[in-house]
Order: C-alpha cells, then sequence, then structure tokens
C-alpha cells in the first residue's frame, strides 16, 4: 500500500470518459452527482475504490465513475462483493443495486450479506418499477399498482427495504432520497465510515414508469411535513416549525403528535445505536408507504466484527499456532510410508 | 508374520475384500482402517466405499447398506477389483444386498448373530439363507461376531448395548487375522481417537484382539493369507483420496502462483470434502466462504478473481445448473476462474453418492451464448492434485474460467500416491498489469482491459489498487481492445472469434496426445477420459496379456481442447471405443468434432466400471474368439 498523501481531486476525476445513458430527468443523475462530489471529500483513492454493481437502470453506476468497476449480473452484487472485500481489506467496495436487483432476483444475497456484516457500502436506488425492462411492478411497489405485467393491478404486498434489512440482522440502516443532495451525501458519508455492511435505501425518483411516486413526501413543499429526520440523540420532530413528533405509547406503539399537546420531554429520542432493532424496526414501519410522514436517515448504527477481519483473524492464528503453510508438511500431515 | 501349525499362511498376489452393515456399522471406518494397514505393509491398493444418500435409513434395512471395497495386491493395481473375493456382511441386508456381485465360489463371513427373524424379514428374507443353502455355492463363514464382542467388553465394564457397536472391530481384527495384517497400528489408532471416551476405545481394542483371536483359535478356516508388498517407485506414499488430493492441489496452485486461494462453497455431495479440507488449512491463507448458495459461491469467487486472488468454486451437477449464469460473466470478464465439478448421478438430484461422468456436454456447451471454456478432467484420486494444478494454470494464463472435472468415485477413493518434490511443482505467473497499454489520439496514456496478447489472446489482469489502471468491465459486450460497452454487430461478432480462438489456441500449450499402442500397429483403439482410467487400462492390458490382441489406449485428461494431433491419431483405427459413465457425450463430441465411426460403451448404474466390462466389449468389436 503506498503512504503517500491522498491527492487532492474534484467531481471531475471520479467521472469517467463514458456518456451518461439514464433518461432525461431520471433521479439516477442526482445521486450520481451526489457520489462523484462526495468522494473528493472521503479522503480516499480512485484506485482503491471499486463500485459493483448487477443488473439495470441503477447498475449502470460503475461505468460513469472513474474508478475500478464491474458491472456483473442480475442480483449478484452482494455475492460478488463478498469475494472481493474479504480478499482485499485495503478496497472501498460500494455496491450500487436497484429495488428489483437487490429485493427480488438478489434478496439472498442483500439478507447475508448484510447478516455477516462484510465490509460494503450498497446503495439501493429504490423507484418501485422494474425501469430497465420498461415497466413491471417491483418487489417495492404498492399493492393494486397497475403495471404492465399487472393490468389489473398488482396483488402481492410489497417489502419495506428498511425493516427488511434490520431484519437480516444489518448493523447500518438508512435512508434518503434523490431531492437532496446534502442529505444524500451526509448518509453516504456515514455509510461509507461503516466497518461493515452498510445499507442506504435512496427514495429514487423514475419519471419514465412511475414518475412522483415519491413526490407526496420529497417535494421541496411538503418536505418538511412529510420527512422525518432522524438525529442521533435528539427527540424526532418534524415540520416546518419542528411542531410534531414522535411518541412511544405503554404498548410499545410509535405514534406521530403533536409536540404542544404531549410536550418536548415526551418526545422518543432517537438512539441508532440501540443493540435493540426493535425500535429502529418500529421507525421503520411508521409509514405505509411514501404517502404519509416518512422517517430518513440513519435508523440503525452499531458495531459488530466485520466478516473480513475475522476471516482474517483465523488464518493470522492458524499461522501463529503451526506456522505459515509448508506444502512439503501439508503432504505429511496424514500418515505416509517411504519405499527404498 | 506368524504361521502357526494348524493355519498354514498362503502366499496370494491381490485380494478385493467388501465390508458391508448397516450405515451406523461403521463400516467405511472399517475399510478405512483395513487400507491403512495394508498401504504400511506396502500393498498397492484401491479402494470404493459405497454408501447410501440418507444418512441413517432405517436400521437393517436394504436402504441403510454401507459398503467399502478394498483391493489389495503385491503389483500394481488400477482398480478397485473386478468383484470381491469376500464378503464381511454385518446383517442380512448386507448379504442381500451385495450377494448378487459376489462371484460363485467366493467367500462370505456373516455376523450369524444378525440373523435373527426380524433381520431377515427387514432384509426382504422369506428363508433364512444361512439354512436354506442357497448359498451352497459359496464359503460361508458363520461367526456369531455380535455375541463374543459383548462377552470380551463384559469385563471391561460396557453394557452389552454399547459393546454391540464394536462389532466392526471384531471383523476387522477377522480380517486382519485373515490376511495378515498386523492389529498394532490400530490399537494405536484406537486409543488416540478415543482417548476422551477410554471405555469406548477399550471396548474397541478389545473387540478387534477378540477378532484376531478367533481367526487365530477357531477351528473355521483352513488357512489365512499373505500379499506381499507390492512393487513400488522409491519415494515417500501416502494413501489419498480424490477430494483432499483436489484440495492439496489447490493450496499448491495457489502458492506456485503466488496468489492468495479464496473458495466460494456451498455443501454439496460428493464435493462438500474439498470445502472441509480447505477450511482446515488456514496457515496457508486460505479462505474459504460457505455461501448461501451455489450462485454466491462462484459469485464470490468472482469478486475474489477481480481483486486478484485464485477464486475457486467447487460443486457437483445440480450446484453446476445454478452456476451457470456467472460462469457465462467469467468467460465475459475473461477472468481466471476455477469451477470444480464433482460429478454424480442426475439428472436433478439423481443419485447423490453415486458415480457418473455425465457433466461433460454441460461443462462443454450448457451456458447460452457462444461460451466456450477449458475443460480438464482428472483420471485418478491422486492425479486430482496434477489436475488442480493444470486447471489453474490455464485460467490464470489465458484468464478464464476453467472446469475441472472430478466424480463421486475419484472423490471418495483412494490410493497411495508418491509425494512429488515442491521443488518440482510447475510455476505459475500471473503477469499482473501494472502500467497503461494504451496511447490516446491526443499522446496521453491509457489502460485498455481488453488488449490481447498477440500469442496467447489473454488479455491483461489489472487487480484493484494500481493508479492509472483503474477500468470497468461486466457482462455487457465490449469493445475490442478498450473494453467499453459495444453493441455494435461487427465487433459482437469479432468478440465471439476472439474469445474462441483463445480457448482454442490452448491445443498449442498441452501436451500431444498420449497414445499407448506398443506395436503401433494396434486392431483398434479404446479412448476414455476421467475415472474410468484404472478400468479401461486394466481391460486393455488384459487383452493383450490374456487374449494377446492388440489394442490401443487413450486417455483424455484435456477435454477442450482436445489435444492437437487426437483427430490425427483417431483415423488411424478403424474400430474406436469410447467407454463412459454416461450415454456416449465424449462419444458425441470425436464424432461431431472429427467424424470418426466411434462406438460408445455405456454404464450408468452409479458405480464404475470393471476391467472386465472393457474386456467383453473390446473383445465383442474385435469379432469374440481369441
Ligand atoms: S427507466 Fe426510469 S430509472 Fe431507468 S433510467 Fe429511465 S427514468 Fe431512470
Amino acid at each position: 500500500m503506498t503512504t503517500t498523501a491522498v491527492p487532492v481531486t474534484t467531481r471531475k476525476d471520479w467521472s469517467s470518459d463514458q456518456e451518461v445513458r439514464w433518461c432525461p430527468g431520471c433521479g439516477d443523475y442526482s445521486i450520481l452527482a451526489a457520489v462523484q462530489m462526495l468522494l473528493p471529500d472521503l479522503g480516499v483513492r480512485r484506485e482503491s475504490t471499486v463500485f459493483l454493481s448487477g443488473i439495470g437502470c441503477a447498475a449502470r453506476f460503475p461505468y460513469y465513475m472513474n474508478t475500478y468497476g464491474l458491472h456483473s449480473i442480475h442480483g449478484r452484487a452482494p455475492a460478488i462483493a463478498t469475494g472481493l472485500a474479504t480478499t482485499r481489506p485495503d478496497l472501498d467496495v460500494w455496491v450500487v443495486t436497484g429495488d428489483g436487483d437487490a429485493l427480488s432476483i438478489g434478496g439472498n444475497h442483500l439478507i447475508h450479506a448484510l447478516r455477516r456484516n462484510v465490509r460494503i457500502t450498497i446503495l439501493m436506488f429504490n423507484n418501485q418499477i422494474y425501469g430497465l425492462t420498461k415497466g413491471q411492478y417491483s418487489p417495492t411497489s404498492e399493492v393494486a399498482k397497475v403495471t404492465k405485467s399487472t393490468p389489473f393491478g398488482s396483488v402481492d404486498a410489497p417489502f419495506n427495504p428498511v425493516s427488511l434489512a434490520l431484519g437480516a440482522e444489518a448493523t447500518f440502516v438508512a435512508r434518503t432520497h434523490d431531492m437532496d443532495r446534502a442529505h444524500m451525501q451526509e448518509t453516504f458519508r456515514r455509510a461509507h465510515e461503516h466497518d461493515g455492511a452498510a445499507f442506504v435505501e435512496v427514495y429514487q425518483n423514475c419519471n419514465v414508469f412511475n414518475d412522483g411516486a415519491f413526490a407526496e413526501i420529497t417535494g421541496k413543499e411538503v418536505r418538511s411535513d412529510m420527512l422525518i429526520p432522524l438525529h442521533h440523540g435528539e427527540p424526532i420532530r418534524f415540520g416546518a416549525e419542528s411542531q410534531r413528533g414522535v411518541v412511544q405509547r405503554s404498548d410499545g406503539r410509535l405514534e406521530i403528535v403533536d409536540v404542544a399537546e404531549v410536550g418536548e420531554g415526551a418526545l422518543l429520542v432517537h438512539d441508532e445505536q440501540r443493540a435493540d432493532p426493535g425500535l429502529a424496526f418500529a421507525l421503520s414501519r411508521l409509514a405505509n408507504g411514501p404517502h404519509q410522514p416518512t422517517p430518513i436517515g440513519v435508523f440503525r448504527s452499531v458495531e459488530r466484527s466485520e466478516y473480513g477481519e475475522e476471516m482474517e483473524r483465523q488464518i493470522t492464528v492458524a499461522q501463529d499456532r503451526r506456522g505459515v503453510g509448508d506444502l512439503a508438511t501439508l503432504f505429511r500431515s496424514g500418515s505416509s510410508w517411504t519405499v527404498d | 508374520m506368524s504361521t502357526t501349525e494348524d493355519h498354514p499362511t498362503e502366499q496370494i498376489d491381490q485380494v478385493v475384500v467388501r465390508f458391508a452393515g448397516d450405515s451406523g456399522d461403521g463400516m467405511q471406518l472399517t475399510g478405512d482402517r483395513f487400507t491403512s494397514m495394508s498401504a504400511v505393509l506396502g500393498n498397492d491398493m484401491a479402494t470404493f466405499p459405497d454408501f447410501p444418500a440418507e444418512i441413517r435409513a432405517p436400521a437393517g434395512t436394504m436402504a441403510g447398506v454401507s459398503a467399502f471395497q478394498v483391493h489389495i495386491s503385491d503389483h500394481d493395481i488400477l482398480t478397485p477389483g473386478d468383484a470381491p473375493n469376500v464378503l464381511v456382511a454385518m446383517n442380512p441386508a448386507a448379504l442381500r444386498a451385495n450377494l448378487g456381485i459376489m462371484p460363485k465360489g467366493s467367500t462370505l463371513i456373516v455376523n450369524a448373530d444378525a440373523f435373527d427373524d426380524r433381520s431377515l424379514t427387514k432384509a426382504g428374507y422369506q428363508e433364512n439363507p444361512l439354512t436354506d443353502h442357497s448359498l451352497s455355492a459359496f464359503t460361508v463363514y458363520e461367526v456369531p461376531m455380535t455375541s463374543i464382542t459383548q462377552e470380551v467388553c463384559k469385563e471391561a465394564g460396557v453394557k452389552p448395548r454399547d459393546a454391540e457397536r464394536s462389532k466392526n472391530f471384531f471383523a476387522l481384527g477377522l480380517v486382519s487375522w485373515l490376511y495378515t495384517r498386523p492389529i498394532d497400528p490400530t490399537i494405536e489408532w484406537i486409543t488416540k481417537r478415543f482417548a476422551d471416551h477410554p471405555q469406548v476405545g477399550e471396548a474397541n481394542t478389545r473387540a478387534l484382539r477378540a477378532g484376531y483371536d478367533f481367526g487365530e483359535t477357531a477351528e473355521l478356516f483352513e488357512s489365512n493369507y499373505e500379499v506381499r508388498p507390492a512393487h513400488f517407485e522409491p519415494g515417500e506414499y501416502v494413501n489419498i483420496t480424490g477430494n483432499t488430493a483436489l484440495a492439496w492441489g489447490l493450496i499448491a496452485a495457489a502458492r506456485q502462483a503466488g496468489l492468495p486461494l479464496f473458495l466460494g462453497s456451498y455443501p454439496i455431495t460428493p464435493a462438500s470434502d474439498i470445502l472441509h479440507e480447505l477450511s482446515r488449512r488456514k496457515e496457508f491463507g486460505v479462505r474459504t466462504f460457505q455461501a448461501e448458495d451455489e450462485i454466491a459461491g462462484v459469485g464470490a469467487a468472482i469478486g475474489a478473481a477481480f481483486g486478484g486472488a485464485l477464486g475457486v468454486t467447487t460443486t457437483s451437477g445440480p450446484g453446476l445448473d445454478l452456476k451457470s449464469e456467472a460462469i457465462g460473466l467469467a468467460i465475459n470478464l475473461e477472468l481466471p476462474l476455477l469451477i470444480v465439478d464433482v460429478q454424480r448421478g442426475g439428472p436433478s438430484t439423481g443419485l447423490p453418492t453415486k458415480t457418473e461422468q455425465a457433466d461433460l456436454l454441460q461443462a462443454m456447451y450448457g451456458r447460452h451464448g457462444e461460451a466456450p471454456l477449458p475443460i480438464v478432467a482428472a483420471k485418478t484420486p491422486s492425479h486430482c492434485f496434477a489436475a488442480a494444478i493444470e486447471a489453474t494454470r490455464l485460467a490464470v494464463k489465458y484468464r478464464t474460467p476453467v472446469i475441472l472435472l472430478s466424480d463421486g468415485y475419484l472423490a471418495n477413493g483412494a490410493e497411495p500416491w508418491r509425494l512429488p518434490e515442491v521443488a518440482d511443482l510447475p510455476v505459475i505467473e500471473p503477469n499482473f498489469a501494472t502500467e497503461p497499454n494504451h496511447t490516446e489520439a491526443d499522446g496521453s496514456s491509457a489502460y485498455w482491459p481488453y488488449v490481447r496478447d498477440p500469442e496467447t489472446l489473454a488479455r491483461p489482469w489489472a487487480p484493484p489498487g494500481v493508479p492509472g489502471l483503474e477500468h470497468r468491465i461486466g457482462g455487457l459486450e465490449k469493445a475490442d481492445g478498450s473494453g467499453n460497452v459495444s453493441y455494435d454487430g461487427l465487433n459482437h461478432e469479432q468478440m465471439v472469434h476472439l474469445r474462441a480462438a483463445k480457448v482454442a489456441g490452448i491445443a498449442r500449450d498441452i501436451p500431444l496426445t498420449a497414445l499407448d499402442d506398443p506395436s503401433g500397429a494396434a486392431e483398434m483403439l479404446v479412448i476414455g477420459w476421467g475415472s474410468t482410467y484404472g478400468a479401461i487400462l486394466a481391460g486393455v492390458k488384459r487383452m493383450r496379456a490374456r487374449r494377446g490382441r492388440d489394442v490401443a489406449h487413450i486417455h483424455l485428461t484435456h477435454l477442450n481442447p482436445f489435444p492437437a494431433d487426437l483427430g490425427e491419431i483417431l483415423a488411424r483405427y478403424d474400430k474406436i471405443l469410447v467407454p463412459e459413465l454416461n450415454g456416449g457425450q465424449l462419444w458425441r463430441m470425436l464424432r461431431a468434432e472429427f467424424l470418426v465411426d466411434a462406438t460408445a460403451l455405456s454404464k450408468m448404474q452409479g458405480t464404475p466400471f470393471r476391467p472386465v466390462e472393457i474386456e467383453e466389449a473390446i473383445l465383442e468389436m474385435l469379432g469374440g474368439t481369441t
């Protein structure tokens, strides 16, 4: 590893020469910009940064980054990233995925990467639709969604990605949206700092097949009333005048209240470091789809041993105990005999 | 070995013993110990464990019968034997399940205590075969193994129920006496193995001695036998199974390439022992990842390869199905990757514990699009070591996934292996890219991931970490050279040709056909691949030695590409026989590639060929009489 200072870079240094080919107006552009503008601030090197993806609109992301990159097959990026991150702990491994890629065909890989706590940063662009295959409903589409493959409305219940990640024993779970660069960058920065698997759901507008899916909560005019920012150690409140807040009832239920009615002291204080994920889970259930006040920010950030490090530790212990492996010794580890 | 007056010791040149009992009777262990003792005596040997798919089928039933066959000899042997000379049957089901393969005149040693009405019924016997004269063609020894074992264990304070479990050691002791194997090494082994359960160890030791003494003192056997040491090349030997040899081959290959070894794998019979063995060897820096599924296993191996490791995934047929898409990705990425397929009977779940060679066409063609890759096949258990190194060499040098074919027979079968000198192992050079390889129109330098080596057509391998070599690759078609995404039709056709030519060109980098045709004018040719090596060679040798027929033999290790001169050699023979444990897969490939009128010899019974089957097929093709 090189010990020279990290070179000063700008967005341009992190942008590849490939023409960006998302539909004009797609939310992916603002996410790409947020990432490209954030990286110069993270003190990381281009040659030590890898963007990995599966299939879908979001999965084109690596082609636009002037870093190492791998555009793989549908749903498998977390598995591929696991092999890379565990053998190359010196690298920063980002996984860019979508709701179909991560939660449908790749659901198994996602939950296992999260429970293992592999050091990867997963950005899941959730647009609640299949874009690249031209508009079928996805595992996050609301019930009754009318699409090309569900002309009479979909009948399957959607996933709540934050709930799913929490249920999969994730150590870092956050949510942000494509309309707020500052919030995205702060969330991505936190995810990148996390020592283990970080999962970020990014609400992303697909203006071609599902335009306005999040407009009710992310639009500039409604945002303050519809997004509930989570800040560690602070009472959970929102609204233009911070006039609303979240309380926990005696039966454990979370409820949105007027602060004036309950008093500030009654508000739930957000604790992203709680060992028990129960409260984070309850927060993730506060909104039943992007039509109600919805928490954004870091739901959970806890420490747990990182998978690759544990693998490495077992190797070190074995080498300390038995010495570095020697082939001639290996061959004779059972019983051998000699013929003269 | 001692020869008592009552029991003269006869010299024999070889013997095939088959231990059979219930899954819970410890037959694999018994066979394994007998093998180890024979190794110490310097015999050549080959083993064939044959166990049911169920972990514990109902006790005493045919479905639960587990067997271990071992062939020991004073000369070079190639297979676990045509047919056993001796069957040790621990219960009626074991007798019934194995009697069909026992030749007339062979010996049956049965645990007489187990032939009660209940056990007979469970095994499906109407009459007791020990009393109804149905075994009159065999030499039958009825030995009360359970009761003697219980008797000798009583003094050690072991309860009869627990003592009953030591009866396999009684059988081992008896057979050890019969074939003059020393039992002391096994006693030592028992002491070590059961150090934490001294009472169990004591019971096993007593049972073992009782079995040995029974042979010596009971007036049952006329003589015992000695199999003299075989002639081996001087050197140091171990007895090794295919799965262990393969695991060690991967460790050695990674080391010879200077690459960290990463295994992504999902448990599957009969490949899991490779995962187990590599998991134990962490001092070599081996990373083993037990993935959530077969796809993640290969996916993680691809990720590791992208990062500059030797990425390996191990599996069997059903897993290979699941990995197909990812293997196609690796073909497009042109990254080194090793896929080990330990074949078993299919389709679907098929026969998980039984051997077959029916994945060759899948390895060859089982991916969408034009997706060629090199295929290497191991031919004996110990050859799995060299085959793993060769497969790695090709993967690394040509930046391609390679499928290494083993099978259930090689995986679990064992043979003596002369240890190689570490210094003689081939060196594999990863040749990582270190600097830009392209000059842009404006004079600036760039790294192009798909600029090819003119000789091998391999692309450079540039794991992350090197400034200036940042690049993006993926499953979409790439422009020749720059590696940028390209949907251009002519470029695609060019890339298809380049990928195919790269794999085909490997023919220049592998040995020419090893033709075994002593006279150079054989009447016919037998050609095989993989685990049929021993049986085919034994059949061919018998044709030459016993029947004076001139038969040539080729055994392929490289299935794609074939050796460069193979077509020219095949053209020399009018009669070509292709024995395979499948419906004729190499046979199809040879006919398609070389337009030869070859004949298939198929066997799909979950068991290896016996040399006699090869012999008969050759004879039939040559027109019968000698
Ligand atoms: S289809 Fe939707 S998600 Fe895909 S690029 Fe177009 S707007 Fe973006």
